[in-house]
């Protein structure tokens, strides 16, 4: 599924990306990996990769965020220690960036780098997001991305979900949406995310299907 | 069924703003509330409306004010700090008789406070958005959903009263994704106003909108005529819902996105056998006094949940001429309070009123 030790997962604002990207590194985890999360949201203060320091902690993941993440001094501070992690081969780094380009920009500093690693970037897509809800919106964004990042994409993730009503009726729904991105970037699918315990059968023509754990809670789905 | 999408309640208020007919923005960025302005900056010069980033928050309430003047649904938005700089204009609005939508995501305070949600602008909502004797109508959305049927609302009773009428969401409300639909047929059901100062052609009187009067009998005669339309608005535009309170012998009392962790408490206290039940209110003024004082010829105590200090705990005593007693249980500066702790304060108010 992911050829490289970087991964990067970008997308527009709310598509899932921190989601996903606590997933990917509790698994790879599990896969015995040494794994290093990079929070590199610089653009949003809430629902972020550094709200898991101590699930990560727990987990044995190392995590890196913004110096003074999740405090009331949410400057956009990124600690040194990436660059080192991005050469470290023994550490496998997934990097949350932020929503659209404007998140993006933070990657643009480790680019050389990260090029010189090679690295997997996935630009994560839910068609049930506003803004992203046609394949030619998409691909703008993705565009955009592109272009603040200054890194190639290498592969799409359907992350398509409306939260706790998603049914595997909507994931088919939006099957020729994907398809015609597919097309329009040249990008393969890298996976399809669904949510584990999703109940029924799965549809017919969908495939590489990765099952995550939601993280991201609302408080009052917390104890 | 209308098609769902997933937004953000930023996101879902300012897409609802476009489907009410606002074509008018004006805002000064501010967290946690960036995603309306960041939204409406896209929308708006694709569909011919007006975005615009002022110089300030008092230039934005300002040019709210122009824009309302001239009969147009205008809209600004805003968190906490920056809704007191608007309270001038706030003020200037109630007192020219002007519809608009004023959209505070809250976070925590005083002074420059936090950036996480908060809910310690009650107070300032309810009894003092500005100088002066008025009212704004204030409404209280506690999902994405309700937050989008609000707008639609608060456009439409603004322009009823001809007087500002404000959404107190949070941070938290603001930044959570949920799915959402839009009702449809609903766009734009603006009437004619004929009050409004947008050129008489020379076909009738000039309109004047102003809030000066130095004349002291003129002006209090202006402010008694808008206290009865108050006074009609607390009769008549109540809100509140009202959560397992059938059985109810406890109630908590919540708006929200308080009302939300209140609610999972009371199905936690339920599956205990405690009978407790929510009522939350969804305008905040009016406050819905008709609904509390129901809930208190049947319940033997309240509850009263918030995100502050305990800013709604008077109104709640007000409501119930304090017939029962009434506790608080509330986190602020930017905590946000947890279904177990709000469960803890239920068992203690049912236990202690045996």
């Amino acid at each position: 599924m992911l050829q490289n030790r970087i991964i990067v997962i970008t997308g527009h604002y709310g598509s899932g990306k921190t989601n996903l990207s606590v997933n990917l590194a509790v698994d790879l985890k599990k896969q015995g990996k040494e794994v290093t999360l990079v929070d590199l949201d610089i653009v949003n203060p809430y629902f972020r990769s550094a709200d898991f320091r101590d699930f990560c902690q727990e987990q044995g993941i190392e995590l890196l965020a913004p110096m003074f993440a999740n405090s009331n001094l949410d400057i956009p501070a990124l600690s040194t220690p990436v660059i080192g992690k991005l050469r470290s081969e023994n550490t496998t780094v997934i990097l949350d960036v932020g929503g659209d380009s404007a998140g993006a920009a933070a990657l643009g500093q480790y680019a050389q780098v990260i090029k010189d690693q090679g690295y997997d970037l996935l630009y994560v897509v839910n068609f049930y997001r506003y803004l992203t809800r046609s394949p030619k919106e998409a691909a703008e964004i993705l565009g955009e991305i592109q272009g603040a990042g200054r890194l190639a994409p290498t592969g799409l993730v359907n992350n398509s979900n409306l939260s706790t009503e998603t049914t595997w009726k909507h994931l088919e729904d939006i099957q020729p949406q994907m398809e015609e991105l597919r097309s329009l970037t040249g990008l393969p699918i890298a996976f399809t995310a669904v949510k584990r315990d999703l109940a029924g059968k799965v549809p017919e023509g969908l495939e590489k299907i990765y099952p995550i754990d939601v993280y991201v809670k609302a408080p009052w789905n917390e104890e | 069924m209308a098609e769902r999408v997933l937004m953000k309640g930023n996101e879902a208020m300012a897409e609802a703003a476009i489907q009410a007919g606002c074509r008018h923005f004006f805002g000064y960025p501010i967290t946690p509330q960036t995603e309306v302005s960041a939204y409406l900056s896209k929308r708006f010069p694709k569909i011919g409306g007006t975005y615009l980033q002022a110089e300030s928050e008092v230039a934005a309430i300002n040019m709210v004010l122009g824009a309302a003047s001239a009969g147009v649904r205008a809209m600004t938005s805003s968190s906490s700090p920056g809704i007191s700089l608007k309270s001038e204009g706030i003020s200037y609005l109630a007192g020219s008789d002007l519809p608009c939508v004023i959209l505070n995501v809250m976070r925590g305070g005083p002074g420059l406070g936090g950036i996480q949600p908060s809910q310690a602008d009650y107070w300032q909502a309810t009894r003092a958005p500005g100088h002066g004797d008025f009212q704004v109508l204030v409404f209280a959305p506690s999902t994405v959903q309700e937050m989008v049927d609000t707008i639609f609302r608060a456009f439409d009773k603004a322009d009823e009263y001809r007087m500002p009428a404000m959404i107190l969401a949070d941070g938290m409300l603001g930044q959570m994704m949920e799915p959402v639909s839009f009702p449809e047929g609903k766009a734009d059901t603006q009437k004619e106003k004929p009050w409004a100062a947008n050129g008489h052609g020379f076909k009738r009187k000039q309109n004047v909108i102003n809030s000066l009067y130095l004349n002291p009998a003129v002006l209090e005669q202006k402010v008694r005529e808008r206290f009865e339309r108050y006074a009609q608005i607390q009769k008549t535009e109540q809100m509140a819902e009202e959560f397992m309170m059938e059985d109810a012998d406890f109630a908590v009392v919540a708006y929200g996105a308080s009302a939300r962790i209140a609610k999972s408490a009371v199905v936690a206290a339920r599956a205990e056998g405690i009978k407790v039940g929510l009522v939350r209110p969804i305008t905040l003024w009016p406050f819905p006094t008709d609904a509390l004082q129901k809930a208190a010829a049947q319940v033997k105590g309240f509850l009263c949940v918030e995100m502050s200090m305990g800013q709604m705990i008077d109104d709640v005593k007000l409501a119930i001429s304090c017939s029962r007693p009434v506790a608080f249980f509330g986190r602020t500066g930017g905590i946000i309070p947890t279904p177990g702790e709000v469960l803890g304060e239920i068992k203690k108010l049912a236990g202690g009123a045996k």
